[in-house]
């Protein structure tokens, strides 16, 4: 997330004045894209690579997706797994799964995929020498080997029954002798996959052109793309973002605040699109011995904590269309998350009072809550702590001195999102901060067993119920808060047909103008 | 006068130095790269992979040291983010903003002489008044915010302007105008007072008298004598335009040095940033060095004091 350097009251002041005069002024361009069937998106960061392996941002995902291909594809709506790049796969041990791929499959530089592209993408990009930006992708493999020219074999390291969702994700197929040839920084300067759009121009940094692969197999699950280009470009600040859809200038923004969405939401030319994602929001307590915070060590603070903040309330008027209320640290739709059994922390400030009296807090203490984006939904949990008495101090800062303060055991109380990668499997986001890993600030080894054996097991129904059980445990002990999923905003013009989905992930190939 | 040169110059030498210094440290102080590198999701044994590959788990003056030995030779690094050598990818930036920081002094002259020279010529009228006040506003009024409302009348309204971007000339006429409004008021003030110290002085009283044309003598003799200082005062502009533009290359998306100082702040690219910090300093102690240097050249009582 980039930081917002030039914020400032005014600026805001300034953008309600634009969307204002975008009322009056109407479309600029708006048709010139529809005309020539190109879409024109502008997104605030620019990718470091555009090789998905070396880049963590969102914009890194959304390009993966449409230029290149995985072995599987999960269903957008269904969250079925179909073949993509493979036709087919079975598990043929706890550790083994052999796919059988897709033929006549061609690279956009005309090499053809077969058992040598994914033996070497997938080889390359577990060998740690190569450092992958994103290990956790693609820490857990092993190894790749060729059985035929179209059936290969992928090895895990340890059982890892999320192996498929990854292969669905972000472990995409390279070209084996054009990267063998260019490596990763070739690549990300002219970038080749097998998906529904190829780059024609990248200059890192300012803008990427794509235009549709009119060799795009056709019995991908994706779909042939409707659009003929696109152009994408990494305008940093968001009121020129805005400015450019008010001005026709841009054809489809995301991740647009709440408040402008609304004003947005009113010119005549544009249309606004809300739903939620996978990003969770949830309040991390630091209930080790050497916490910051003493209180945090008993479990009534945690649960005054609990009952002290107005979720419901802050969902509906700060956090916006398409968001709920968690109930349990992970994401409803992800494979084993479920909140049966679990207790709701219901809203209530008086019982709040009354656990912290209990506690030997009558008075409330001092705290500190760290945090590093959506500061009005901190904002908000602050006043509501203060309510009942706990004075909480914001500290405010970039995510990677947040997560330094959390690791070394300096931030009591933390404001945390997960995005889970867009894995839609609990390993890939309730284990992370509660299997004694670094993010752990509450060792609790009964949970962190129940974690492993669900994410160690290949048996569907022992996952889900070591799973469950996890999460049941670490609600019933308050160790954390869930609070609500982030929701994301979409501006665009309104002759654009698109759909949003909780992974965040647009995609290009099912746009289509009206 | 080779004296004060050698004098100025060491001094120049000096405060690049300190910059330099400054930077690194607090650039370091800002958190750790290796967490901001490795990124959401990284184990601790990612992290101090990270530290060590680039180096960042050697005591500070080690690695400044490293750094400025490296740079001494040409060599800025390569960039964290981008993962390519640092000192072309800001050698590639650099000529969007030099062009911004030229056309906006450019700017910043064509508006504030001819003001400098009417408010000097009616001094204490209200048109003195009115050039004041634009002066005031111009340097209250942030370049950020007034950049948005040149877009939102340029570009929303009457769609006359591209919003942003730097492929066009038309894409450098809002950035110009954002950046070079913010400078015209210093050159305005000065022209002013340079003007009206020359208009009582005896030579253009003399002027007068022999019957040469109004235009004759404000220009060929007033102007040319009142803009002396300015001249001085260009080269300081230019090397805060040059600095400012990060702000205006940022809301413009302009492609050039300002706009990837954004970026590698944003992503903790640390060779980047501070490369930039210090080729900016760097021209901003050379363009003020140029400037006393011209000052002493111009006036040698600068040069004894």
């Amino acid at each position: 997330m980039p930081s917002r350097l030039f914020a400032r009251p005014g600026r805001r002041i300034v953008t309600v004045a634009m969307l204002a005069a975008g009322l009056i002024a109407g479309a600029g361009s708006v048709w010139a894209s529809k005309s020539d069937n190109t879409v024109r998106f502008a997104y605030d960061q620019a990718p470091e690579s555009v090789d998905p392996y070396f880049n963590n941002v969102r914009i890194g995902v959304i390009i993966g997706a449409n230029v290149w291909d995985t072995l599987v594809y999960r269903d957008s709506i269904t969250n079925e797994y179909k073949g993509n790049l493979a036709k087919s796969w079975k598990q043929i041990d706890e550790r083994t799964i052999e796919f059988d791929l897709r033929e006549g499959v061609k690279f956009h530089n005309g090499e053809e995929f077969d058992a040598d592209s994914v033996v070497y993408t997938l080889n390359f990009v577990a060998d740690p020498a190569n450092k992958v930006t994103t290990q956790a992708n693609v820490n857990w493999i092993e190894k790749a080997v060729k059985v035929s020219k179209y059936k290969v074999r992928v090895i895990t390291k340890k059982v890892f029954p999320a192996a498929i969702e990854y292969l669905a994700g972000p472990v995409v197929m390279h070209p084996a002798k054009y990267y063998a040839e260019v490596g990763p920084k070739g690549m990300n300067a002219k970038p080749v996959g097998t998906g529904p759009f190829k780059v024609t121009q990248y200059t890192p940094g300012k803008s990427i052109r794509l235009e549709r692969n009119a060799d795009y197999f056709k019995d991908s699950p994706k779909g042939t793309p409707k659009i003929a280009k696109l152009e994408i470009r990494f305008i940093p600040d968001r009121q020129t973002q805005m400015a450019e859809a008010l001005a026709g200038g841009t054809d489809f923004i995301m991740h647009v605040p709440k408040d402008q969405a609304e004003q947005a939401a009113k010119v005549p030319h544009l249309q606004v699109v809300s739903g939620e994602t996978m990003r969770i929001v949830f309040m991390q307590f630091d209930t080790l011995e050497a916490t910051p915070t003493a209180a945090l060590k008993d479990i009534r603070v945690r649960k005054a904590i609990s009952h002290a903040i107005n979720r419901e309330a802050i969902v509906k008027n700060i956090v916006g269309a398409g968001s709920r209320v968690l109930n349990t640290q992970c994401f409803p739709s992800q494979f084993g998350c479920t909140d049966e059994g679990a207790p709701r922390y219901a809203y209530d400030p008086a019982l709040a009072k009354k656990l912290l009296a209990e506690a030997g807090y009558a008075n409330g203490f001092d705290t500190e809550l760290y945090a590093y984006r959506e500061r009005n939904q901190t904002e908000a949990m602050i006043n509501d702590l203060k309510a009942v008495g706990i004075r909480a101090k914001l500290n405010f800062s970039q995510y990677a001195a947040m997560r330094d303060a959390v690791r070394s055991n300096k931030a009591p109380m933390t404001h945390q999102t997960w995005g889970s990668f867009s894995v839609n499997d609990v390993s890939a986001s309730t284990p992370v901060y509660f299997t004694f890993e670094a993010d752990d600030v509450t060792h609790d080894a009964a949970v962190r067993d129940m974690l492993l054996k669900g994410n160690n097991s290949v048996d569907p129904a022992v996952r889900k119920q070591a799973y469950q059980q996890a999460l049941k445990h670490i609600a019933d002990n308050a160790y954390s808060l869930p609070l609500w999923s982030l929701p994301v905003y979409y501006v665009a013009s309104k002759e654009l047909s698109f759909s949003a989905y909780p992974d965040e992930m647009v995609r290009f190939w099912e746009m289509s103008w009206k | 006068m080779h004296i004060y040169m050698l004098k100025r110059l060491g001094l120049a030498v000096l405060v690049a130095l300190a910059v330099s210094m400054i930077a690194f440290g607090l650039l370091r102080l800002s958190g750790d790269p290796a967490i901001a590198i490795a990124g959401e999701g990284a184990t601790q044994a990612d992290i101090v992979l990270v530290r060590q590959t680039y180096g960042f788990d050697r005591p500070l003056p080690v690695q400044y040291a490293e750094w400025l030995g490296r740079t001494l030779r040409g060599d800025l690094g390569e960039s964290i983010y981008f993962k390519t050598p640092a000192a072309p990818l800001i050698l590639s930036k650099l000529q969007t903003t030099l062009v911004l920081g030229l056309l906006s002094l450019a700017f910043a002259l064509v508006i504030s002489v001819p003001l400098g020279v009417l408010a000097a010529l009616y001094r204490n009228s209200w048109i003195d008044r009115l050039c004041l006040g634009l002066a005031v506003i111009g340097q209250a009024l942030p370049n950020f915010f007034f950049a948005l409302l040149l877009i939102m009348l340029f570009s929303i309204v009457l769609h006359w302007l591209p919003v942003s971007g730097s492929d066009s000339w038309q894409h450098f006429i809002m950035p110009t105008v954002a950046l070079g409004y913010y400078a015209a008021p210093a050159f305005m003030r000065l022209i002013r007072a340079g003007m009206i110290e020359v208009l009582d002085a005896d030579y253009i009283r003399t002027a007068r008298a022999k019957g040469l044309p109004a235009s004759t003598v404000i220009f060929k003799h007033a102007l040319r004598n009142a803009v002396v200082p300015v001249v001085a005062l260009t080269a300081v502009q230019l090397g805060y335009l040059l600095g400012g533009s990060v702000v205006v290359e940022t809301i413009f998306a302009l492609d050039g040095l300002g706009y990837l100082a954004y970026q590698s702040i944003t992503f903790k690219d640390f060779p980047v940033m501070q490369s930039i910090v210090l080729l900016l300093s760097v021209i901003y102690v050379v363009l003020t060095l140029a400037s006393d240097v011209a000052n002493a050249w111009l006036d040698p009582r600068i040069r004894v004091a």
